[in-house]
């Protein structure tokens, strides 16, 4: 159980000095990125909500990057993933990502598809 | 005896059996893989939310407007800040959980006893927030008009600040006739939900006062729904609206589409369950450290295995609050 952890987070750009500490540093960078979240989702830039890449608003894309960023922390620090056999994690992440990653992608691409032909077919949403 | 035992020649080697190569206890995997396929489950409810929500791309709720409440401050415009301050509930939780499974590691039973009390608070500040935030989304606020086609029309006056329905709509003129068994179909009964302002009421109020537009559920190219300017809101309320809708169930919604209201009770409420037994299972496992179970076992892996979980449940509304709330 008592097994050693390793106390780098940023890629060994900040070292903790004990377990106690990289949690509470964890802490802090979790709730900066939420804040910046929340501010983003109050004060919605122009520049971000007006601008699109691959059919989504560039706002939307820095909110799903940050959210990834924050599920990382979670699992490698809280869950402790960081100190797990390359193995376990490998079977737990990879299996998770590319299956998330395929149902995603299809059923978005089918959403879009029937949005497109409630738009521009003869079924009309407008009554 | 000895006839019957087989050997394999693989006594000592990697393939012989004994070792571990994932270094981590059955339970722990077990908890792991049982992650893995809560983790696919959500993915396929928050994917299924996308799918009607790209269907619906062009008329879907902005969150901004939808949640827009802060207990004890009334009338106040507060989007989101309470959503966040329910995040921030939950990942501090998950803070002292892991407090709590590193004191485990160090075999510090008061430390253990003290963070888990901790956390089990936080999941409950969290459960009460969220029937907070439900009881406030189902009794809704303004009240809004639902056309023949089912979709919402809001209010809004001049200005662009939404009006409440009971603001506006005239004074009833006549009495409401309530359905009964001897009159009209037998088997239909007086329904349970209906809004205090009739239709009839608003359409009154609505004409008769000039400061009024409304707003429909179709957005423009920034985003934001589109507002019509009187003549073209008379004309929408009088040719398409059918009835009053006040606040959100899984038929009618005064925010907009009602799919939004039912993938919000759906998963915010699938989550909410995730969070009700993990603060039971967390009550538990509490207990046994305080009876000293774990001290008496040697170790306080169990403490680590239900903090997985609970951290899960953390991760889950790291999702739910970009997808819900944000995106």
């Amino acid at each position: 159980m008592a097994h050693e952890h390793k106390l780098e987070i940023f890629r060994g750009a900040l070292k903790f000095k004990s377990n106690v500490s990289k949690i509470w540093g964890v802490f802090v960078v979790l709730s900066i990125v939420t804040t910046v979240e929340v501010a983003l989702g109050i004060i919605r830039p122009d520049f971000l909500v007006d601008h699109h890449f691959l059919a989504l608003r560039l706002l939307n894309w820095v909110f799903i990057i940050l959210t990834l960023f924050k599920a990382y922390y979670i699992t490698w620090d809280f869950m402790h993933m960081r100190d797990e056999t390359a193995g376990l994690r490998r079977a737990v992440i990879w299996t998770s990502i590319f299956l998330i990653a395929y149902l995603v992608t299809l059923i978005l691409i089918e959403g879009d598809y029937i949005f497109e032909v409630y738009k521009n077919g003869f079924i009309k949403f407008n009554f | 005896m000895e006839a019957t035992v087989v050997k394999t020649g693989t006594e000592g080697k990697t393939w012989g059996g004994g070792n571990d190569p994932l270094k981590a206890s059955y339970g722990k995997m077990m908890m792991w893989f049982f992650i893995v396929s809560d983790a696919l489950t959500f993915s396929g409810f928050l994917a299924s939310y996308g799918f009607s929500r790209f269907k619906f791309v062009d008329a879907w709720p902005i969150p901004d407007q939808v949640f827009t409440h802060f207990p004890f401050l009334h009338g106040v415009d507060a989007p989101m800040y309470y959503v966040a301050f329910m995040t921030f509930v939950l990942i501090f939780s998950s803070v002292t959980m892991v407090l709590a499974v590193d004191a485990g590691h160090k075999m510090q039973q008061n430390k253990v006893i003290f963070y888990l009390f901790l956390t089990i608070i936080g999941g409950f500040i969290f459960l009460g927030s969220q029937a907070w935030e439900w009881a406030t989304f189902i009794k809704g606020d303004y009240g809004a008009i639902e056309t023949k086609g089912g979709q919402i029309v809001q209010f809004l006056d001049k200005e662009g600040e939404r009006v409440a329905l009971r603001d506006f709509a005239a004074v009833a003129s006549g009495e409401r006739t309530e359905q009964s068994k001897e009159n009209g179909i037998w088997f239909k009964s007086e329904s349970e939900y209906y809004p205090s302002v009739s239709f009839d009421q608003v359409k009154a109020g609505f004409l008769a006062n000039d400061n009024l537009l409304v707003r429909i559920q179709h957005k423009d190219e920034h985003g934001q729904h589109i507002v019509l300017n009187r003549e073209e809101s008379i004309a929408k309320v009088v040719n398409d609206g059918v009835m009053v809708v006040e606040g959100a169930n899984l038929r009618h919604n005064e925010y907009g589409h009602p799919l939004f209201a039912d993938f919000f009770f759906f998963i915010t409420g699938f989550h909410g369950f995730h969070v009700a037994t993990g603060v039971l299972i967390n009550c538990i496992i509490f207990f046994n450290v305080i009876l000293g179970t774990y001290e008496r076992r040697g170790h306080y892996e169990m403490v680590e295995k239900v903090g997985l979980y609970w951290h899960f449940v953390d991760l889950v509304w790291v999702f739910v609050f970009t997808f819900f709330y944000l995106v």
